[in-house]
């Protein structure tokens, strides 16, 4: 079996590197690159504690291979918080006490950023739907609806969307 | 997961090339249930050969009442297609509808033909309505394509390039999907032509098919008075999320939700 040489820019920072092809996306982000904010919480694509933003939309690191991005971009939860000042979705987590034991928050917030992105003024409904794919098992979800609604409301004032 | 090695073609004669002088290859395309297979051991292929390295799968056109959707769409794409939302919007819904947005992302159309999981909505869908699975070598009828449980007619070194659906004049599929995973225990797909409708079921056999009976008494007659308990409980699935008779009772409901929808 062959190593493949590739090249993926990880939150602005091209990377080059020699690595053997069945490295899952989220081992070579929290092993190699040591970003541990991306969760693993199991491991078969259904908790979402690992997304991470490729194309601005919300794809599961655990269930994508560092080859299949040969030459992409994604972006993780370090990312998010610009010289000391919180991403606003992460601002309205915050405010809202949308987490308690903070597990699945990076994938929440992930997730919540892709979901403005894509309808920057989403309802409850909306929100819980776009949720599916992200289990939190102890904040409860009220609060982490109420955090999106406001970090939306928040992201569509400062035009980041 | 085991160790193998990856291959990113250029093009489909590329890909033939490196599948014809590899052990144990696969294609992978979106990897939704392939990389998720590997990660459990489940399989391991000598090599995986990346389709989404090929530019031109991922096309989505309208032709003479023809929809052509590229094999490499994601179900996200395909959700969000003008194309499909104006003439099959059910359709769009569909896709909206599996697994949850990240799988949708990254999950195909042709992926989830090829892998012909009998609970997956994509083969319900293509069973209902009057579509062609288009492969590198030839055309294949909806109605061959699933053969068996995670099986397909497709040849080892065949790929799946396009699927053409037909306009019809009314298509929609509602599953009771299982909440953690959002397959179907059951779904009806039903889609209806000038002269034929079609009601395919999910979810509830080894494999996708066509509800016979109810397809013949709708196409005499389309209406949501239809005949009950056509599909015996002895040729369906039973498991830990639902008996056969609770699966036969769920294709009488559904059918004619989708019936109401009309």
């Amino acid at each position: 079996m062959h190593e493949i040489s590739i090249q993926i820019t990880v939150n602005d920072k091209v990377i080059e590197k020699d690595i053997m092809p069945n490295v899952l996306l989220i081992d070579f982000l929290r092993e190699e690159l040591k970003l541990t904010g991306s969760h693993v919480g199991c491991d078969t694509s259904q908790c979402g504690a690992c997304m991470v933003l490729y194309d601005e939309t919300a794809i599961k690191a655990c269930s994508i291979l560092v080859a299949q991005l040969n030459g992409k971009k994604i972006s993780t939860i370090e990312n998010l918080e610009k010289d000391g000042v919180l991403h606003p979705m992460q601002e309205a987590f915050r405010n809202n006490h949308g987490l308690q034991c903070g597990f699945c928050t990076p994938g929440m917030i992930i997730s919540a950023i892709s979901l403005v992105k894509e309808n920057n003024n989403p309802d409850e409904s909306t929100i819980r739907k776009h949720l599916e794919g992200n289990l939190c098992r102890c904040t409860g979800y009220q609060n982490i609806v109420k955090s999106i609604e406001e970090g939306a409301n928040k992201m569509r004032e400062l035009g980041d969307i | 997961m085991y160790q193998f090695n990856y291959h990113s073609p250029k093009n489909i004669e590329e890909a033939l090339n490196i599948y014809n002088t590899c052990e144990e290859p696969k294609f992978l395309a979106g990897g939704m249930t392939l990389i998720a297979s590997m990660k459990q051991r489940l399989i391991a292929p000598s090599d995986l050969i990346d389709l989404r390295t090929i530019s031109n799968l991922s096309e989505i056109s309208l032709n003479n009442n023809i929809i052509r959707i590229g094999s490499l769409c994601s179900h996200d794409k395909i959700s969000n297609n003008d194309i499909i939302k104006s003439n099959i919007v059910n359709m769009s819904k569909l896709a909206s509808g599996i697994g949850d947005p990240a799988v949708r992302n990254m999950g195909t159309i042709g992926g989830s033909i090829a892998n012909s999981d009998p609970a997956a909505d994509w083969p319900a869908a293509v069973l209902a309505l009057n579509a062609n699975i288009v492969t590198n070598n030839r055309e294949i009828n909806n109605k061959e394509v699933f053969t068996n449980m995670f099986e397909t007619c497709l040849e080892e070194n065949e790929i799946i390039t396009e699927i053409n659906f037909e306009i019809p004049e009314f298509f929609n599929y509602i599953k009771f999907p299982n909440p953690a995973s959002r397959y179907a225990i059951v779904g009806v797909a039903i889609a209806k032509y000038e002269n034929k409708v079609s009601v395919a079921i999910s979810g509830a056999s080894h494999t996708p098919f066509i509800a016979k009976e109810l397809s013949d008494a709708l196409t005499m007659n389309f209406s949501d008075n239809i005949p009950l308990n056509t599909i015996s409980s002895d040729e369906l699935n039973e498991d830990i999320h639902a008996s056969s008779e609770y699966r036969a009772n769920l294709i009488d409901v559904l059918t004619k939700k989708v019936l109401k929808t009309y």
